[in-house]
């Protein structure tokens, strides 16, 4: 389970999260949306252990996860996947290298089992035949295949998904969140993703939380996040199209 | 109005404060790359790699201000020397010149100009576009993938390239010494024979040695605290470059008086 209580951050004098608590249970994907800057990705981030938090605690199956240090926070990692925004494809290598590295890295696997492994998952995100292209000479939604592909390569216990569909097509889109959800019903990962994925996120996630201004504002299953009739909800669900006319009333 | 009077005294504080935490840290970083150097596992692909990158395609730019060096040395060289009437002097004079201070620190210099600057954008480039955070969730430490390769090529290629300095410099003065103004060839190398000690050419070898470190290790510290976009990549390999230079000349002038 993952558990976040009461985490605030600041950049400079900028505070980007006050007080943001959550909780995902085991095997279940929360969905975290909200406007931009609010700080969705800052919050993945500190899941991550890329970001510290100036307060608060971050528990991960019972783990401080702030505290982790050295060889600690290294097995920590070992039971994450995150996909970036960007997609931090390493571009001095090929899509193959990309997705195979993690396996040359920390397995012994023998070159012939990494190629049909990492083979296979480019075939789930429909890159088959890019192995060989590097990350300049693929579109951003083929980027984003293959960074999917490379998060998902080691199987992880917990995947943190950073805006996963943004600038791939609708097509695309629903084929790399049903390919979550499938991925998701396999393996049985503990997820968070966080986008803007209005309303198609809601068929793949068992909870949803609203991050707004750095706070979490609301949250609840994705029947509970619809039907609600919290003003902010409704403001943020109807794109603003409410007459309420501010982001946060 | 006590504002307007310590305003100039706080800022003041606050940039020495700025440079002793930066001290601090590049510091640190030195020194925790040094240790990985010796904790398995290695890494000697992503080491023959950088030993080509910083190494191998150095070769060419080093040979050349190497032997323009030499030549340049032994013209002046040949003029200030003719006054004393110890023209046969040439030769040692060249090749300790070059073996003792400027093959090492020349050489030093073209390197961090073509590599330094290079390491220092890549690995800059990597941090803004989230690849070192990447590196850092497959659970490996980017300071052993990225830093360490860089440390120990530097410690390796920086002495090789500096010999070559020094040969094709020695050479250089031969062909303007011998060939341009007629000395004779056995006075140039038998001089050079009799005068360059063991001691000469380790001090070179220490010196170089100490330049792979220092440019390996201030390039991949700017590139590995880049700031954001290209500005801040930008800003990263300017410091490297300029930073790792000045480092140089005040190390060889250490090294110059402990080895005197």
């Amino acid at each position: 389970m993952i558990a976040v209580d009461n985490i605030h951050k600041s950049f400079n004098a900028r505070q980007v999260l006050k007080g943001v608590t959550l909780r995902v249970e085991k095997g279940d994907i929360l969905a975290v949306i909200g406007g931009s800057g609010a700080g969705k990705s800052v919050l993945l981030k500190h899941i991550a252990a890329l970001i510290r938090p100036d307060r608060g605690s971050i528990l991960v199956d019972g783990i401080a996860v702030p505290a982790l240090r050295g060889r600690q926070l290294e097995a920590y990692r070992a039971r994450l996947g995150f996909l970036f925004q960007g997609g931090a494809l390493f571009d001095s290598m090929t899509v193959y290298e990309n997705v195979s590295f993690t396996l040359h890295e920390k397995t012994r696997l023998k070159e012939k089992e990494i190629r049909e492994k990492v083979y296979e998952m480019l075939g789930h995100v429909g890159m088959r035949d890019e192995g060989d292209k590097f990350p300049a000479e693929l579109s951003g939604g083929m980027k984003k295949r293959a960074a999917l592909a490379r998060a998902l390569i080691t199987s992880p216990e917990i995947m943190l998904f950073d805006e996963p569909t943004t600038g791939l097509d609708p097509i695309i889109v629903n084929s790399v969140l049903q390919y979550i959800k499938s991925t998701h019903d396999d393996l049985g990962f503990t997820g968070i993703i966080v986008t803007h994925e209005i309303p198609k996120i809601f068929s793949i996630v068992q909870r949803v939380a609203l991050l707004i201004d750095g706070t979490i504002v609301s949250a609840g299953t994705p029947d509970e996040i619809q039907s609600s009739d919290d003003p902010v909800v409704r403001h943020f669900l109807s794109g603003g199209d409410d007459g309420a006319g501010s982001e946060k009333p | 109005m006590l504002d307007v009077i310590f305003l100039p005294v706080r800022q003041l504080g606050s940039v020495v404060l700025g440079m002793i935490f930066g001290l601090g840290r590049s510091g640190m970083f030195l020194v925790y790359a040094m240790a990985l150097i010796f904790v398995p596992p290695y890494k000697p692909d992503r080491i023959i790699k950088q030993l080509r990158f910083t190494g191998v395609n150095s070769t060419f730019i080093v040979l050349l201000t190497g032997v323009f060096t030499g030549m340049v040395l032994a013209i002046q060289g040949y003029y200030s020397l003719n006054k004393f009437a110890a023209a046969s002097l040439l030769g040692p004079i060249v090749a300790l010149s070059l073996i003792r201070e400027l093959g090492p620190v020349l050489s030093a210099l073209m390197i961090n100009a073509r590599a330094g600057s290079a390491i220092a954008a890549e690995i800059g480039i990597m941090r803004i576009t989230e690849q070192i955070d990447a590196i850092e969730m497959m659970a490996l430490n980017p300071v052993r993938y990225l830093v360490v390769p860089n440390l120990i090529a530097g410690m390796i290629a920086f002495p090789i390239l500096s010999v070559f300095f020094d040969l094709i410099g020695i050479y250089g003065g031969y062909l303007v010494g011998v060939k341009m103004l007629g000395l004779s060839e056995g006075s140039y190398f038998g001089e050079i024979r009799n005068m360059v000690t063991m001691k000469d050419i380790t001090v070179g070898f220490y010196k170089s040695v100490c330049f792979g470190i220092i440019v390996s290790w201030i390039s991949c510290y700017k590139g590995y605290h880049a700031g954001y976009g290209a500005e801040g990549v930008s800003k990263a390999t300017t410091e490297s470059v300029v930073v790792s230079s000045v480092l140089i000349l005040v190390w060889d002038y250490f090294m110059a008086a402990f080895f005197f």
